[in-house]
């Protein structure tokens, strides 16, 4: 009971940390949308309608209400899961971000497998072999990786190995004969496929999503690779790891048994965080590949100027933001024995 | 009785010379330890290179950016233009050239807003403490919440397109970290016994911060900015790809692989070369980042 008590004054001083950073960033999202310079009331009555209904709908979007009022408002809607309604679709906006979201985490789950499959144990051999050959050639890589403006990276792909070598499928998550086929369940592609047991589209849509996720997979290697390098570099200069090579382990026991399993937690939140930033990538690459997803989403709604559906995708993305960073952080409470006091 | 005035003149500058030799001395060793490190070399030639190209575009550029030749629309690079035409029939080598000015543009404005406003927010909450410290700590926190693409693109999105607004936009976001990294060091460094010192000669807090902790914090600012640089060239990219940067007949790189794209597969140059050009940039300003740091902290060592 005694011991129990700083944890949960600690978990609770947490709380109410995120507590006030999302409201902080309901704060910000809300005031970004009013301070365009687009009239919403115009974009919906559009630019013929009367005064009396260009009234109605100023008043019914609540727009003659103080601020704080309008606020208040678009809080309760946010906390009955209302962003409000997309101009393009005419659907709520939290529906259609539901819709669009599978392609994206699909994209994202395989890059993020490509990413810390590679980038882990290449940063692991780069510490082992510091200032080696492999070393320079994970340095030079991990910031090739971290320079490459991520659009460009994907129309170099597109050009290469879709239109010259023919090895990929090109834009879209499959081919355009096969659209529709497989009912939607998950909205996984390659689940449902598997799901309809339909083996063609399966093959078609991995075909398909293997080169934007390598490349989004390549931009979160970089990171991953050099977090894990400087993680290892500092266990490996810890006293056990020289006992452990006096005590005569191979050097793959060194390394991978008591050094590596040392910075397995720190890892895991390195990894979580970059699965979350591939929503950066993703907003720019799907616009490339035409991928039906969360960023060609943001970016259509953008260019219509829709607001509402502007602000649900950047809300969204804060709240994964956040709770990503919760998560690793409890991580570290769980499975990181100094964390326990 | 002269003497008793001159000497302490002379010797003001004697010291003056000494310290003015001591920090040349400095500066030629330190110069030379960043060409000993071969990619730290090649980032900073090609940097200084962007900013000779940006200074005398107008002589570089054998072409004027903006004038079209509808005859030449999309011819492959040649003797004639170095990099091709784009679809209008602009020479692309010198839309590059004058890209760059755009370019070197947004970095500089970016870097020298970002820099004193983290400076100034990290050591005020570093070196106050307390509700100061959680207020301005909370308010980062939000920032960083963001990819900061995504929050640079809602700030545009909300201001409307152009040059300007994407310097604000990103200026929005990049201030964050850097405050933090201000407000690390002053808190190892508020402990210190010689702002002890400072503090009871009489020192106001404003005095101790200007003359004595912000100088200490600048180096691993500065840093952290010229790190930070690769990430602002590729921020402001993706927003000119997107449409939402310097608009169409301006020369800005993001921008211009953006209309390329239409005519990417008969046409690989209008593409590829403005992307090579972003590369390359960001890859130097990221050698020369590696480098400074491993140069100017202590720990790496």
């Amino acid at each position: 009971m005694i011991a129990a008590l700083p944890q949960l004054r600690r978990v609770s001083k947490r709380a109410t940390q995120v507590f006030i950073t999302l409201f902080g960033l309901l704060l910000l999202t809300f005031f970004i949308g009013r301070v365009m310079p687009l009239d919403p009331v115009l974009a919906i009555v559009g630019p013929d309608a009367d005064h009396a209904t260009y009234q109605q709908v100023y008043h019914q979007l609540g727009f003659d209400k103080p601020l704080w009022a309008q606020f208040g408002i678009y809080l309760n809607g946010l906390l009955h899961g209302d962003l409000g309604h997309a101009l393009l679709t005419g659907q709520p906006v939290s529906q259609d971000i539901l819709r669009v979201f599978p392609a994206t985490l699909e994209l994202a789950t395989l890059a993020i497998v490509i990413g810390a499959g590679l980038g882990v144990p290449l940063g692991v051999i780069a510490a082992a072999r510091r200032n080696g050959a492999i070393d320079y050639a994970v340095r030079v890589v991990s910031l090739a990786g971290y320079s490459t403006p991520i659009f460009w990276g994907g129309m170099i792909g597109l050009l290469l190995f879709y239109a010259h070598l023919g090895w990929v499928g090109g834009a879209g998550r499959v081919d355009f004969s096969l659209d529709g086929v497989v009912p939607r369940r998950s909205g996984l592609m390659l689940v449902d496929a598997l799901l309809a047991g339909n083996a063609t589209v399966f093959w078609n849509a991995l075909n398909h999503l293997i080169l934007p996720a390598s490349l989004l997979g390549f931009h979160s290697l970089a990171y991953i690779s050099r977090m894990t390098r400087s993680f290892m570099l500092a266990q490996l200069s810890q006293e056990f790891i020289l006992t452990a090579r006096v005590k005569g382990l191979t050097e793959w026991q060194v390394i991978w048994q008591h050094a590596f399993r040392n910075i397995l937690v720190q890892l895991l939140t390195v990894v979580a965080l970059a699965y979350g930033s591939l929503l950066e990538g993703a907003v720019l690459i799907e616009t490339v590949f035409s991928w039906p997803g969360f960023g060609s989403y943001l970016t259509s709604s953008l260019m219509l100027g829709d607001m509402n559906a502007v602000m649900g995708c950047v809300l969204v993305v804060g709240l994964i933001f956040v709770l990503l960073n919760l998560l690793s952080d409890l991580l570290y409470q769980v499975f990181d024995p100094r964390t326990k006091v | 009785m002269t003497l008793s005035i001159d000497t302490p003149h002379v010797g003001a500058a004697r010291e003056r010379l000494a310290r003015c030799q001591r920090f040349a001395a400095r500066a030629g060793h330190f110069l030379l330890r960043m060409a000993c490190n071969p990619l730290t070399a090649i980032g900073c030639g090609i940097v200084l290179l962007l900013c000779l190209t940006a200074l005398f575009a107008p002589w570089i550029a054998p072409y004027h950016p903006l004038v079209q030749d509808l005859d030449n629309a999309l011819s492959p690079p040649g003797a004639q233009h170095w990099f091709g035409t784009d679809e209008f029939g602009r020479d692309i080598f010198s839309r590059l050239v004058w890209g760059a000015r755009i370019t070197l543009y947004i970095v500089l404005l970016v870097s020298v807003t970002v820099g004193p406003l983290g400076l100034l927010l990290g050591v005020a909450a570093g070196y106050f403490g307390g509700k100061v410290d959680a207020a301005l700590m909370r308010i980062t926190d939000i920032f960083i919440s963001f990819p900061s693409l995504v929050l640079a693109l809602a700030f545009v999105a909300a201001l409307g397109p152009g040059l300007e607004h994407v310097v604000i936009a990103i200026t929005l976001t990049a201030w964050p970290p850097i405050a933090r990294l201000a407000r690390a060091e002053t808190l190892s460094l508020r402990q210190a016994d010689f702002i002890s010192a400072v503090r009871l000669q009489g020192a106001s807090p404003l005095r101790v911060l200007w003359h004595h902790i912000m100088p200490l914090c600048l180096p691993s600012v500065i840093i952290r900015i010229t790190m930070n640089m690769a990430g602002i060239i590729l921020t402001a990219a993706g927003l000119g790809f997107l449409g939402l940067g310097s608009q169409p007949p301006a020369p800005e790189w993001g921008a211009m692989i953006a209309s390329g794209r239409t005519y990417m597969l008969e046409c690989w140059w209008v593409v590829t070369v403005p992307g090579m050009a972003i590369l390359i940039n960001s890859l130097a300003f990221n050698f020369l980042g590696d480098g400074l740091r491993d140069l100017l902290d202590p720990r790496s060592e």
